[in-house]
């Protein structure tokens, strides 16, 4: 059931070629924009030091935070007037550009700048035009600085670009983002063996076309502009054809053996009499083309997305599962049609898009919630029937020496206690909340990435962590949650939403309407096990939680 | 051929005159030396020729027509250049290099190879040898004489040089100045040689442009030079050859009082640089 060496190879030539075409654009806008930049900036010493200082602060961006700056800013400015998607391959090749301008720039200024006065004034003594002196003397001198800097760019652009997956961009970083989440460490080292053997091919390539301009000089042009051809000819014309003939497999997770799909329950023949069916009943339909299911970045999330997926397929709708998405970045690319559909929790919209700062009664932060997202045009096909809500958890041995129960209970020993959470945990609200709801002061708190938050709390490294509450790891690590009487964290109900492309296709709500109140947290809890523990694929949790989930069907078999 | 009509360049717009009021007319097939030490304003004169410079007042005309009115790229195509310091691509061939400016002009490729054969064996390089080597396959005096090459390539009546033999050891260079003469005779070229070289100036040139502070002090042919300085700086210089030459012969004449006269030579020329800071300069 786990995901061997050989279905990780299968799976990666479509995120290899998505990966190598992010970073061909991104090198080559960057030269495209960097080399007449610094051709003009060269002889020009006070203009190309605030140039080369700006391109020098945008390198100092942690990569991360660069990529996910691009969503807003691509969101706020309409794709830049030209109605480029804040969604996937714009913002990672505008960002990934950005990062690879510095050294290409700072190499050709000063590869340019380092030209032999002596040979240029001979030249122009020889009666060479401004033009005839760059292309014919100052160009050729400078190019082996100049293949250098893009050499550089180019294994930087390439190590970058896995930072590209929670922006929705298909990459080598699906590996290393979902290996990390699920614990699997072949999928993890395979995303790393991978990246790095490309960015060790792609400076062997340039290195070898540096020889061969270097030998050749009229081939100044000729020569990386064939290797690039060739490159492209790879990454858009041989690459997919290698892919799996089931359409791209843009999840890794999704490389589990094809179990049949074990439909249990929910491919139960005919219709339910008397279920008032909340959709029409299926007829001939417009086409909606593919259908794209969003994950954010953890096990739960990649399952119910191969849950979504299962679904839909057997409704006979082609789906890609997009997956590893920022939080923030999943809802607004779903209101923008970038995505069609994905799993999100009440108490998450409630907090970072209504900017409630204090938990409420469940009913009244699902109805609040559901009439926000139709207000933005996303449909809600109502809570799943599990939650996965935030809460603090101890060891048992703690729990019982301290006589632990509540969230209360932990105010008098706080302050020799360390807390540990999830990056985001200690920056929302609901930290707040529940700060100043019960008076809590930890000695020390530390940030921890949620798949290995669980491990640090048994081996005691920290005394208290940020839990969810749908994960099996509470119960497998031996771990107890502590009551919140006062409800100052909200409730976190798992609902499907859909974005306005699908929303009203019959086919779509036939799938994924009996999803319905169908998935008990016990359930999911033992599939979340599986995957993070057993280190099952995600597809084959979804398949074991279909057959298990009392689904109840509205519409026709199809 | 050339002449230059009360010429004046300044660098900046306070700075001290580069070349204040220079006046020469330089006649067809003659051989000029631009002598002075570093600063005194002679490569500024030669660079206003083709405009590598352009001077802040006055005129230049090249064969009558003022450079003013020419397109500078065009100018140069024209007129030979050859700097110290040679300036070889150091990528291309030696062949590659001396067809640069023929390439420029669009000749064709039949008569692009013979004329670099030409060329080559004109400055006593063997072309069959020399064609394809690069420029760091050379010695310095063999890359001057492809520098010289490259600079006749387009068959220019004005051929211009910038100390070409500054760089080289004296046996070379004086070898390179025989050649250069026998160049200039053969092809009739009208020749102007900036040099800080008192001894290669006298030896070569028809006429010595003595400059000194942005200032022309004396233009003579060598003998009226020697014969008749026109002032004490003039006549400084022409001393330091003679002193250099009476040091040579004391040496010659007895192995005893040689080093004592030697060393008293060179307090002379102490003495003379001492009068006249201006005066000094690396004299070689």
């Amino acid at each position: 059931m786990s995901n061997s060496v050989g279905e990780l190879i299968a799976g990666m030539p479509p995120l290899l070629a998505s990966h190598l075409a992010l970073v061909l654009v991104a090198l080559a806008v960057a030269c495209a924009l960097g080399l007449p930049l610094a051709v003009a900036l060269a002889g020009r010493p006070r203009l190309a030091s605030p140039v080369l200082t700006v391109a020098g602060a945008i390198q100092t961006v942690p990569g991360l935070a660069l990529l996910a700056l691009m969503v807003p800013v691509l969101a706020a400015t309409g794709g830049l007037g030209v109605g480029l998607s804040s969604f996937g391959f714009a913002p990672a090749a505008i960002a990934l550009t950005l990062y690879a301008l510095l050294p290409i720039l700072r190499n050709a200024i000063t590869g340019l700048r380092g030209v032999d006065a002596a040979t240029v004034e001979a030249a122009r003594g020889m009666g060479m035009s401004r033009g005839q002196l760059l292309w014919r003397v100052e160009l050729p001198l400078a190019a082996p600085v100049i293949a250098a800097g893009i050499r550089t760019a180019s294994v930087w652009t390439v190590g970058a670009a896995t930072l590209a997956t929670p922006i929705g961009q298909p990459c080598l970083g699906n590996y290393i983002f979902a290996g990390l989440q699920t614990r699997n460490w072949t999928m993890l080292l395979g995303g790393v063996i991978a990246a790095a053997a490309l960015a060790l091919i792609l400076d062997a390539i340039l290195a070898a076309t540096e020889r061969a301009v270097s030998r050749r000089p009229r081939g100044v042009l000729a020569a990386p502009v064939a290797v690039f051809g060739v490159l492209v000819v790879v990454v858009f014309g041989v690459l997919p054809r290698i892919s799996a003939p089931d359409g791209p497999r843009v999840s890794p997770v999704a490389q589990a053996p094809k179990t049949p799909g074990t439909p249990g329950r929910s491919a139960a023949p005919g219709t339910q009499p008397g279920a008032a069916s909340p959709v029409a009943p299926v007829a001939p339909v417009a086409p909606i083309g593919r259908v794209k299911v969003g994950a954010k970045t953890f096990t739960e999330q990649y399952v119910l997305a191969e849950l979504l997926r299962a679904r839909l397929e057997a409704r006979g709708l082609e789906v890609d599962v997009v997956e590893s998405l920022g939080s923030n970045v999943v809802f607004e690319a779903l209101r923008h049609g970038d995505l069609d559909a994905y799993v999100d929790y009440s108490g998450t919209l409630w907090t970072n898009q209504l900017a409630r700062d204090r938990g409420a009664p469940r009913w009244q932060i699902l109805s609040e919630v559901e009439g926000y997202v139709a207000r933005e045009h996303v449909r809600s096909l109502g809570p799943l029937g599990f939650q996965n809500a935030y809460a603090l958890a101890v060891r048992r041995d703690t729990a019982t020496k301290l006589g632990l129960h509540a969230l209360g209970d932990l105010a008098p020993h706080a302050g020799r206690l360390s807390l540990g959470a999830d990056y985001e945990f200690l920056s929302r609200r609901e930290w707040t909340a529940v700060r100043t709801s019960y008076g809590l002061g930890f000695q020390r708190t530390a940030s921890f990435d949620p798949a290995l938050l669980y491990e640090a709390a048994s081996r005691g490294e920290v005394d208290v962590i940020s839990a969810f509450s749908s994960d099996g790891r509470i119960a497998a690590y031996n771990l107890v949650v502590l009551d919140d009487p006062a409800a100052a964290l909200p409730s976190y109900d798992a609902m499907i939403l859909l974005g306005p492309r699908v929303s009203d296709d019959p086919r779509v709500l036939c799938a994924l309407g009996p999803l319905r109140g169908a998935l008990p947290v016990e359930l999911m809890r033992r599939a979340n096990l599986m995957v993070d523990h057993d280190h099952a694929s995600a597809k084959a949790a979804a398949a074991w939680l279909l057959g298990q989930a009392a689904i109840t069907e509205t519409c026709q078999a199809p | 051929m050339i002449e230059l009509a009360d010429v004046s360049k300044r660098y900046g717009m306070d700075g001290r005159w580069a070349v204040e009021h220079a006046n020469l007319t330089v006649a067809e097939g003659e051989l000029v030396a631009l002598l002075g030490e570093s600063g005194s304003g002679k490569t500024t004169l030669l660079k206003m020729i083709n405009r590598l410079i352009d001077p802040d007042a006055g005129t230049v005309r090249v064969a009558g027509r003022d450079v003013r009115g020419e397109d500078p790229v065009a100018l140069r195509r024209t007129i030979g250049y050859v700097i110290q310091q040679v300036g070889l691509l150091p990528h291309l061939s030696v062949a590659d290099n001396v067809a640069m400016v023929p390439r420029l002009l669009g000749w064709a490729r039949g008569d692009i190879d013979r004329r670099v054969d030409e060329l080559l064996a004109l400055v006593g390089l063997s072309p069959g040898e020399y064609r394809t080597r690069f420029p760091d396959q050379l010695s310095g005096g063999q890359r001057q004489r492809v520098g010289v090459a490259r600079a006749l390539a387009a068959r220019p009546k004005v051929l211009l040089l910038d100390e070409p033999f500054g760089a080289l050891d004296p046996i070379t260079r004086v070898g390179l100045q025989g050649e250069l003469a026998r160049i200039h005779r053969e092809l009739a070229l009208t020749t102007i040689l900036v040099t800080h070289d008192m001894a290669e100036a006298l030896s070569l040139a028809d006429r010595v442009v003595v400059m000194c502070a942005g200032e022309i002090r004396q233009i003579a042919t060598p003998r009226a030079l020697v014969t008749a300085p026109a002032d004490a700086y003039v006549r400084k210089l022409v001393d330091v050859v003679r002193t250099q030459i009476a040091q040579l012969h004391a040496l010659a004449d007895g192995a005893g009082a040689a080093r004592g006269e030697a060393s008293e030579g060179a307090r002379d020329l102490e003495a003379a640089r001492g009068e006249s800071p201006g005066a000094t300069g690396d004299v070689e």
